[in-house]
């Protein structure tokens, strides 16, 4: 592999002191690490806020009839949780991990635009803050659910949906230009020798994922432009009263919500692949259909948006083409987890936390992509559509895949971000504790749906009651369990834990494990050398 | 510490697994599809069943190799990494032979949904409308019509009462259709997105405002099929169940025949005029149907959304306008009219009622317009000029 000529010509970077001096440097920063350190920081918080919402919503199922809050609460709770979880913590939490990793992985210096870098993170804590502002309005927060279909968001949406509104194009704003960063950077700032076929998976992924945000978030933020339109300028787009129609907001919005969904996982992918191979001691296997599949994957999420309206009576024709279209994606997703396989066949495997996650990954990613092939069956989708069966899905393919991704691409980079080992011992109890508590809450969840539990409901009929006791437990358990990950990465920081030398794992490849940990401010000052 | 895991691990998943049995043991949880009544609902139950399996034989290879390989290339036993990383023949064998399996599960899919279509000779039509929080249904070729809210008493719903069997799946006014015929629905919405959804029927669809989407079904059992909303439709989603009874062609034309000889032989009497007393006790049970599940029992709705009743000015105004907002409701608001779904003789009461619960009739408070009786006969006049205005 690769070895860097890495002469260390650091400038001396005097970090200021002081109240004022702290805060000008993280609000006025245009480095990658350090954007990518707020990014992250953020995306923790957000996970806590959102993990504190979700903990509502599973109190007040945990026996039915009224118990803790109001319907009209518990319906702002599954609206705000859905949200900050896919824009406040799984979407910044990528982004935090593609400004450290991707200058790193290619031999850059630091991001192609750095204010642009700058001012795409400073958005976010406003876009969250107006989001969050809505529960201290007269009338209720927004509460028509993460997808906020009309009319139920429009002409019957609650005042505060005006600043949802706002929130999201402020959201868009950053993403977009987050993405044109990534895109500039990779194509831009590689190393010499680095021909895209030798760029890392981690990258490849960002690469794809950076432009399938280029190509949904102007969609989504017309969705809520027109939202705004029909609620404050008199149209009617998605009003039938005045001619227009609910289906089309549907159709806007999925367009944009199913790219979403392999936003939130590709990166994921691409963490996954370099743990995997570094685990097992063992390059990738099948480095050129890794890419080509995470390709193909990302034109066939362009093609597939109404297997979420199957039951919003579209035309047969039009349910099969999507039908068909969404099966497709087993294709490539399969081959990926086939290669996954592949690569620790024959490995030399240790199992430090990174590869935990990334093995508990593997077998509950494909679970979620197993319930998804089940959806993607028209008649099938009919009885699920809607229920906890959908429910038990997503968090499937969300939370062991994206949020495990991303645990286990902490754990794995920590130490050469900080110098410092985390605890593994405590990260061992971190991993076991959230890997049965997941499946102790959502596994339950199938069957709930099957047996006709409706999803978004605050309270259920009798028969409902044991598996919602159990998924309950769980989530106090997984949200708990948390802790643990923000007291071990907290202790890292601060500098507890051994140190660590420039290549912190012993099957480690790439260009970031050549810098030393930490790695300087500005990565690579010149460029390395790629050989092979 | 190392060590300590595997027995740890093991440990709680003994703890999980026998508890699960004792649990599942006294209660009769259902776990899978339910099989149902129609050729519908067995399709798609044989689809779901069929899916899964393919799913679980993938999922056993797949785990079994992984499972395998983590066991035996541990390096801690001293496993040796080999050093293969491509393979094209075996990449494209394993993209080409799960595409072979998705054919073989879109055919028989493709021909389930085609049947599914097919909703032409129809015996009975009924169309199906989605209110904020209640279904209207609609016999079109019988002429009969109403609405099925909820019947769960609110006290069961704050936990002041045990929860009967059916606790949220059970409603005033069922939905009533014969066996062995096929029958049509015509889904609907009067506001927002709901989603009529019967399980052992097979049907879920979509009630959007301004679309009329169509299923059917030809039920093959008599009996009691219940249901829920299942689209996000507002505060009170979850508590828009749908009961479908399932009876003999024979019941079901007797049960028509009842419906509709009750409405001409006795055209109700608006002349008639009602005690205070009466009113009230009538108006109070009607109330607590149709208003309270907005307003509350205690008059205080759910603010600013849902205003409170209690002390309100309108209420507590001039009964022209009281009458006026319950037969019209608020265009673009969740108060819908309930000229469609009310008599005049239950507005008359509901009104009264208002007007008199919760110190609403306290008029030095108030004013003098608190208070007062209605009758059927205001309602009617009321009623009657508002649909003249409706036509100029
Ligand atoms: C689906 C929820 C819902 C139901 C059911 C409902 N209402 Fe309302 N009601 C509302 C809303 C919302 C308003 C406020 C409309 C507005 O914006 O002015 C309202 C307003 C009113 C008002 C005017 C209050 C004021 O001072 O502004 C009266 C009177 C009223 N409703 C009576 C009734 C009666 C009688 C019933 C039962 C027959 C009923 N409502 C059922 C939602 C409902
Ligand atoms: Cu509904």
């Amino acid at each position: 592999m690769s070895t860097a000529v890495n002469d260390v010509h650091e400038h001396e970077h005097e970090h200021p002191e002081g109240f004022w001096g702290v805060l000008g440097r993280w609000l006025f920063t245009t480095n990658h690490k350090d954007i990518g350190t707020l990014y992250l920081w953020l995306s923790f918080i957000m996970f806590f806020v959102g993990g504190a919402m979700a903990l509502v919503i599973r109190a007040e199922l945990f026996q039915p009839g009224a118990r803790i809050v109001s319907p009209e609460f518990f319906n702002q709770m599954t609206t705000l949780h859905g949200l900050i979880m896919v824009f406040g913590v799984v979407m910044p939490a990528m982004v935090g991990l593609a400004n450290w990793q991707i200058p790193m992985m290619i031999g850059a210096p630091d991001m192609a635009l750095p204010r642009l870098n700058n001012w795409s993170f400073w958005i976010l804590p406003f876009a969250f803050s107006l989001l969050m502002s809505t529960f201290f309005m007269s009338g209720p927060a927004p509460d028509f659910g993460w997808t906020f279909y009309a009319p139920l968001s429009t002409t019957y949406g609650p005042k505060s949906t005006d600043f949802m509104i706002f929130s999201i194009h402020l959201m868009g704003l950053s993403s977009i230009m987050g993405a044109i960063n990534v895109i500039a950077t990779i194509f831009n700032m590689r190393a010499p020798g680095m021909t895209l076929m030798k760029m890392p998976i981690f990258v490849w992924s960002w690469l794809v994922t950076a432009f399938l945000l280029l190509g949904v978030m102007p969609v989504l933020a017309g969705a809520v432009t027109m939202m705004l339109a029909d609620r404050h300028f008199g149209t009617s787009f998605f009003n039938a009263a005045g001619g227009g129609d609910p289906i089309l907001f549907q159709h806007v919005f999925w367009f944009f919500g199913h790219p979403e969904v392999y936003i939130l996982i590709m990166p994921a992918f691409g963490v996954i692949s370099e743990v995997v191979s570094t685990f097992s001691r063992k390059k990738i296997f099948g480095y050129r259909f890794m890419i080509y599949a995470i390709v193909a994957i990302a034109l066939l999420s362009f093609i597939v948006w109404a297997h979420h309206m199957f039951t919003a009576g579209i035309p047969l024709v039009t349910e099969l083409f999507f039908m068909y279209a969404t099966m497709l994606v087993a294709v490539p997703t399969g081959v990926k987890v086939f290669n996954w396989v592949a690569t620790i066949f024959k490995g030399s495997i240790s199992f430090e936390a990174p590869m935990l996650f990334a093995i508990a990954f593997l077998f509950l990613f494909t679970m979620g992509g197993f319930s998804g092939l089940m959806l993607s069956i028209v008649p099938a989708d009919y009885q699920y559509q809607d229920t906890y069966f959908v429910v038990a899905h997503f968090h499937y393919v969300l939370i062991p895949g994206s949020i495990f991704a991303i645990m286990a691409a902490i754990y794995y980079w920590l130490p050469k971000w900080t110098g410092h080992m985390y605890n593994e011992t405590m990260a061992k109890w971190h991993f076991w504790l959230t890997v049965i508590s997941i499946n102790i809450t959502f596994f339950p969840m199938h069957f709930l749906g099957l047996a006709g539990m409706p999803r978004r409901i605050p309270d259920y009929a009798l028969q409902f009651t044991d598996f919602n006791r159990i998924a309950t437990i769980g989530a106090f358990i997984f949200g708990f369990s948390q802790l643990l990950f923000l007291i071990n990465v907290v202790r890292t920081v601060r500098g507890h834990g051994p140190r660590v030398g420039a290549k912190v794992w012993e099957g480690a490849h790439g260009l970031e494990w050549t810098l030393p940990s930490p790695p300087p401010y500005h990565s690579f000052t010149v460029p390395p050398e790629i050989k092979n | 510490m190392k060590n300590n895991f595997p027995v740890f691990i093991s440990r709680i998943c003994l703890l999980l697994g026998s508890w699960f049995c004792i649990s599942s043991a006294y209660a009769e949880s259902r776990i899978n599809m339910p099989q149902g009544v129609t050729p519908m609902s067995h399709d798609i139950y044989a689809l779901h069943m069929m899916i899964f399996w393919i799913c679980v034989s993938i999922g056993v290879l797949v785990f079994s190799v992984l499972i395998y390989s983590l066991i035996k290339f541990r390096k801690s036993k001293g496993a040796v990494p080999a050093d293969f990383h491509e393979h094209t023949v075996v990449e494209i064998t394993w993209a080409v032979i799960p595409f072979l399996i998705l054919v073989a599960m879109a055919i028989p899919a493709t021909k389930v949904l085609m049947r599914m279509d097919n909703t032409d000779d129809a015996d009975v039509t009924i169309k199906i409308v989605g209110y904020q929080w209640k279904w209207k249904y609609e016999y079109l070729d019988q002429g009969i019509s109403y609405f099925s809210n909820l019947s769960t008493p609110v006290s069961q719903l704050n936990n002041q009462a045990p929860k009967n069997e059916w606790y949220l799946l059970e409603v005033d006014r069922p939905l009533v259709v014969p066996i062995h015929q096929k029958i049509r629905f015509l889904v609907t919405a009067n506001d927002v997105i709901h989603s009529w959804w019967v399980p052992a029927l097979g049907i879920k669809r979509d009630a959007i405002p301004g679309y009329i989407h169509e299923s059917w079904a030809r039920i093959e059992k008599t009996g009691t099929y219940r249901g829920q909303c299942a689209e996000l439709c507002g505060v009170n989603h979850g508590f828009m169940p749908i009961v479908v009874e399932a009876v003999t062609p024979e019941a079901f034309a007797a049960w028509v025949q009842q419906q509709t000889a009750g409405k001409t032989s006795l055209p109700p009497d608006i002349k008639k005029e009602k005690s205070q007393a009466e009113l009230l006790k009538q108006g109070e049970t009607l109330y607590t149907t149709h208003c309270a599940i907005c307003h509350k029992p205690e008059g205080t709705g759910m603010p600013p959304a849902f205003p409170a009743l209690k002390g309100s000015v309108i209420a507590t105004g001039p009964v022209k306008n009281h009458i006026a907002m319950v037969l019209n409701g608020k265009p673009g608001t969740a108060m819908q009219a309930f000229k469609e779904q009310l008599s005049d003789e239950d507005i008359a009461a509901i009104v009264t009622y208002e007007r008199h619960a919760w110190g609403n009739d306290d008029t030095p408070r108030y004013g003098k317009e608190a208070g007062g009786t209605v009758q059927a006969a205001q309602v009617a006049s009321q009623r009657a000029e508002s649909t003249h205005e409706k036509l100029n």
